[in-house]
């Protein structure tokens, strides 16, 4: 079957409304995940930046844009995507350019979502068609609005099972002056877990907390980001120094250095080129320890400040039954060949609202049928 | 304002129903004497009121479950209710609704400043969550002017903001969790301590939906440690543009304030009068601040003071200490009391993009003459959101209704700009007929479409947001299934 690549938003409408089976929808393709049911249906024609203001911190832009043209416009301008999308590429073995209506799509982001929020907090406006064909809007291109349902939400991480995206409208923010790492060596999981939520904790404006049970050169390192004007980052780091006074420190000032040290947590490189599967799993920092203990992982890494667990098992290892009930969830972002469902099951009451909205929004079941619900 | 007829069948079995719901509630929780029921016909928007039919305060989830499940049998309408400060008629009562008011429920369930968090019951106020955590240093960021009344239920449904919302976001960014009660009495839970939605965002969508989707009686809340310190600086301009200027540039530097507040002539002359904070006499105040250690602050105050220069300030003063920070801010805090100690005045709340601000001062300018009602205007300028206030005589015939349509100018001025009807306070009944300018049929029907699920019978706050005429088959369906 040749694949749809509807060049404007009424195509997209038209091609929805006239789809006689399943639609796979395909951004960049870079994040390959279950079965991919049905005909392919690609958004790379919708792309383009139509507004960019840096002085109102928006920027406007097609579903298919390529996020590297909108990193590109916006370094242009210093400034950034705060919520630091990660990039699968590494981590599944694909090619491709991620979209700007991937990253909205599965409310992709990464390690500074401790300090200000997942991409689906950056949204402020989006344009779909669902799954009849209607184009809905909702939100819009300013920071505050509370006119009528938020609808973003819940098309950030909907994963094209309720429309296809079509734009996106994003806050960005400055780019800070400088970052800069406080490493700590040498700590079990439990007392870099106590380490980061203390550093989370203080005043200091920690936009990263990160622990690798084994660093590069195999031991445990624990990382601690801030970011700012320099004086401000300067000050910042000695002061988080201060609160680990009997502490192995290390204090990483390049920022070249620290940016590829974050990459490294962002796309979970540890994993790149690794067998097995691959688990994200979101939980109470605290609760983390205990709960990695009960994976029988072959590895294991933390990123805000343990809210994140990223887990490497054996191919088809069910964790959600090793794990039980928790405060928390666990999702498969790389299946090797399993029949596990990606997404956490959730309780009764709440699948079934999940499950009516699905299919008002798209009553025919046309949408990555299969991709979020078992 | 138009408002659905009552339902005579209930109001007939009012009896009937009060005994139901007296059976499942506390002694003193179900309140139906008419004399005392008037004490929650209206919120802050008063200029429209009406007795509910019954008031219940429950104390616990599973009360306000089993209110709710009557109520749901029955057919009975429910107006959920925090404390009643909604600027937007959000918790104003028909004749045949139920009032359930969570004023009662305000218990911390458990703070842990480990994780960052408080769990509370959702009628507790905003100010008195960070009151909890005070002790420790630690505060929850949204903070409405309101935050002395407001509780985290009304926060919750309206999506709240505050003065510091640039660096902190709103309610929908500091919201972790929920439980939250259906209308058939089904008591879900969403999020929790954990970060991110297991699938579809649910919590998102409750988030803002105006009591219209459940009863939210418990919320999950991120707390996060006080900045060292933090200081503003005024600085004054002789026209609207040049400040506007000057905010866009600051934010292109790269600073972030905490908050960065505009008032205009109107509006200073008016502090001036009531607060004497010793404003200078001009076009346009800026008040920006920002936060952290003594030297992070002289180093942001250093570039903000530095771009506001390059606009040649009619003044720029800087706080020195903390009596002069507190004088800079004096006259902003007291803007509203300000404002009704000169008159009667109805405040708005619409957004737009911060680069069409002098253009849409300057169009409120002229249709002030055109209605010949004044309107000052204060702003959080670093998000768009616009507070005009427009001045009237509510003991003068029709000048509350000349003072709505010019409301209603303003709001579409804002959304032809490419901003929004609200930014904070909601749409209620207030905004519920200006939908149309915003959306179009099928973004409403989207939307709608939501409520369908959560609250099939259309029973949970039904005559609010939606435009009567949207909603009308979908409410009408409910009386007719009874
Ligand atoms: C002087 C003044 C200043 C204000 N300043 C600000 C400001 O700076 N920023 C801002 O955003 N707002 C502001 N407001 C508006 C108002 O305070 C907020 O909208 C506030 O969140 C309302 O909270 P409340 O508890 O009073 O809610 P209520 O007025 O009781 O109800 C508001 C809405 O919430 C719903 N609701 C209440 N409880 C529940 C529940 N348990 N479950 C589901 N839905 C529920 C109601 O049905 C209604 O639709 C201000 C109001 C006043 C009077």
């Amino acid at each position: 079957m040749t694949s749809l690549k509807p060049q404007s938003e009424a195509e997209l409408a038209e091609a929805i409304k006239s789809a006689k089976g399943p639609l796979h929808i395909r951004g960049g393709g870079t994040r390959r995940t279950g079965a991919e049911l049905g005909q392919v249906l690609e958004t790379s024609g919708l792309s383009g930046i139509s507004l960019y203001e840096p002085g109102a911190l928006t920027v406007v832009a097609g579903a298919g844009t390529p996020l590297a043209e909108i990193e590109a416009a916006l370094d242009a301008e210093n400034q950034r995507l705060a919520f630091e999308p990660m990039d699968h590429r590494g981590l599944l073995g694909t090619t491709g350019e991620p979209t700007l209506g991937g990253v909205a799509a599965a409310n992709v982001s990464g390690p500074r979502r401790i300090q200000c929020g997942a991409a689906r907090d950056f949204m402020l406006g989006v344009r779909f068609v669902d799954g009849q064909g209607s184009i809905v809007k909702n939100g819009g291109r300013v920071m505050k609005n509370v006119t009528g349902y938020d609808l973003v939400k819940l098309m950030a991480g909907s994963q094209g099972t309720m429309g296809v995206l079509t734009e996106v409208s994003l806050k960005v923010l400055p780019k800070p002056e400088t970052m800069a790492c406080l490493l700590i060596d040498g700590l079990n999981d439990r007392d870099a877990i106590n380490a980061m939520t203390r550093a989370m904790g203080s005043p200091y404006d920690v936009t990263g907390t990160a622990h690798l049970p084994k660093g590069l050169d195999g031991t445990p390192v624990t990382m601690i980001r801030i970011e700012g004007f320099n004086d401000s980052v300067a000050y910042r780091l000695e002061q988080l120094a201060g609160l680990f006074p009997n502490h192995a420190l290390r204090r990483e000032t390049d920022p070249e250095a620290v940016a590829k040290g974050w990459a490294y947590i962002r796309d979970a490189q540890p994993f790149h080129g690794t067998t097995g599967d691959v688990w994200r799993i979101s939980t109470k920092p605290t609760d983390a320890p205990d709960l990695a203990a009960k994976l029988d992982a072959k590895e294991v890494f933390y990123d805000w400040s343990g809210g994140l667990i990223w887990a490497l098992t054996p191919a088809g290892s069910d964790i959600r039954a090793k794990l039980g009930a928790f405060d928390g969830h666990a999702t498969l972002v790389r299946a090797s060949g399993t029949t596990l469902p990606l997404f956490h099951p959730q309780p009764a009451p709440v699948a079934m609202l999940s499950e009516g909205v699905r299919r008002k929004f798209d009553p025919r079941g046309i949408l990555n049928p299969g991709l979020m619900t078992a | 304002m138009e408002m659905p007829v009552p339902n005579a069948g209930l109001l007939a079995r009012k009896p009937n129903i009060v005994a139901r719901l007296s059976a499942v509630l506390p002694p003193d929780a179900l309140i139906s004497d008419p004399a005392e029921t008037r004490a929650y016909e209206c919120d802050a928007l008063t200029a429209y009121r009406c007795p509910p039919l019954a008031v219940a305060l429950p104390s616990t989830t599973e009360e306000v479950s089993a209110v709710l499940k009557i109520c749901h049998e029955e057919g009975v309408p429910v107006v959920p209710r925090g404390s009643g400060t909604s600027l937007a008629g959000g918790a104003m009562p028909t004749a045949d609704s139920l009032i359930l008011g969570v004023s009662r429920m305000n218990d911390v369930l458990e703070t842990d400043y480990e994780n960052r968090i408080i769990r509370v019951q959702t009628g507790r106020t905003n100010l008195s969550v960070t009151g909890a955590v005070e002790e420790n240093d630690f505060f929850y960021a949204p903070d409405p002017s309101s935050q002395l009344a407001c509780a985290i239920a009304g926060n919750i449904a309206m999506n709240s903001g505050g003065a510091h919302c640039l660096k902190y976001g709103v309610t929908t960014n500091n919201l972790m969790g929920v439980t939250m009660v259906l209308m058939d009495g089904t008591i879900v839970e969403l999020g929790g301590a954990h970060l991110d939605a297991a699938g579809l965002d649910l919590l998102g969508v409750i988030c803002g939906s105006e009591g219209q989707l459940g009863v939210v009686t418990e919320a999950t809340l991120r707390i996060l440690h006080k900045p060292e310190g933090a200081r503003p600086v005024l600085i004054a301009y002789d026209s609207n543009e040049v400040a506007g200027e000057c905010v866009s540039d600051i934010i292109k530097a790269g600073v972030l304030p905490v908050a960065i507040e505009f008032m205009d002539r109107p509006c200073i002359e008016a502090c001036e009068a009531f607060a004497k904070a010793g404003y200078p006499m001009c076009e346009a105040l800026l008040i920006v601040e920002v936060e952290g250690s003594p030297a992070e602050i002289n180093e942001q105050l250093a570039l903000i003071k530095d771009i506001a220069q390059r606009h040649n300030p009619v003044e720029l003063r800087e706080a020195r200490d903390a009596d002069e920070a507190g004088r800079i801010w004096l006259g902003r805090k007291s803007a509203f009391g300000a404002m009704g100690q000169i008159n009667d005045y109805m405040c708005l709340d619409g957004t737009i993009p911060v680069s069409s601000l002098p253009y849409v001062l300057r169009r409120i300018g002229e249709m002030s003459k055109e209605y010949g009602l004044g309107v000052a205007n204060v702003f959080h300028a670093g998000d768009g959101n616009m507070h005009p206030l427009i001045l009237f005589n509510a003991n003068k015939e029709g000048d509350l209704e000349l003072c709505e349509a010019f409301g209603a100018d303003i709001l579409r001025l804002c959304v032809e700009v490419g901003g929004c009807l609200t930014g904070e306070h909601g749409v209620g009944i207030e905004k519920r007929d200006l939908m149309v300018d915003q959306y179009a049929p099928e973004d409403l029907e989207a939307q709608m479409a939501i409520k369908d699920v959560f609250d099939a019978q259309w029973l949970l706050n039904p005559a609010k947001v939606f435009p009567l005429a949207a909603s009308e088959t979908r409410r009408n369906m409910a009386i007719a299934a009874e």
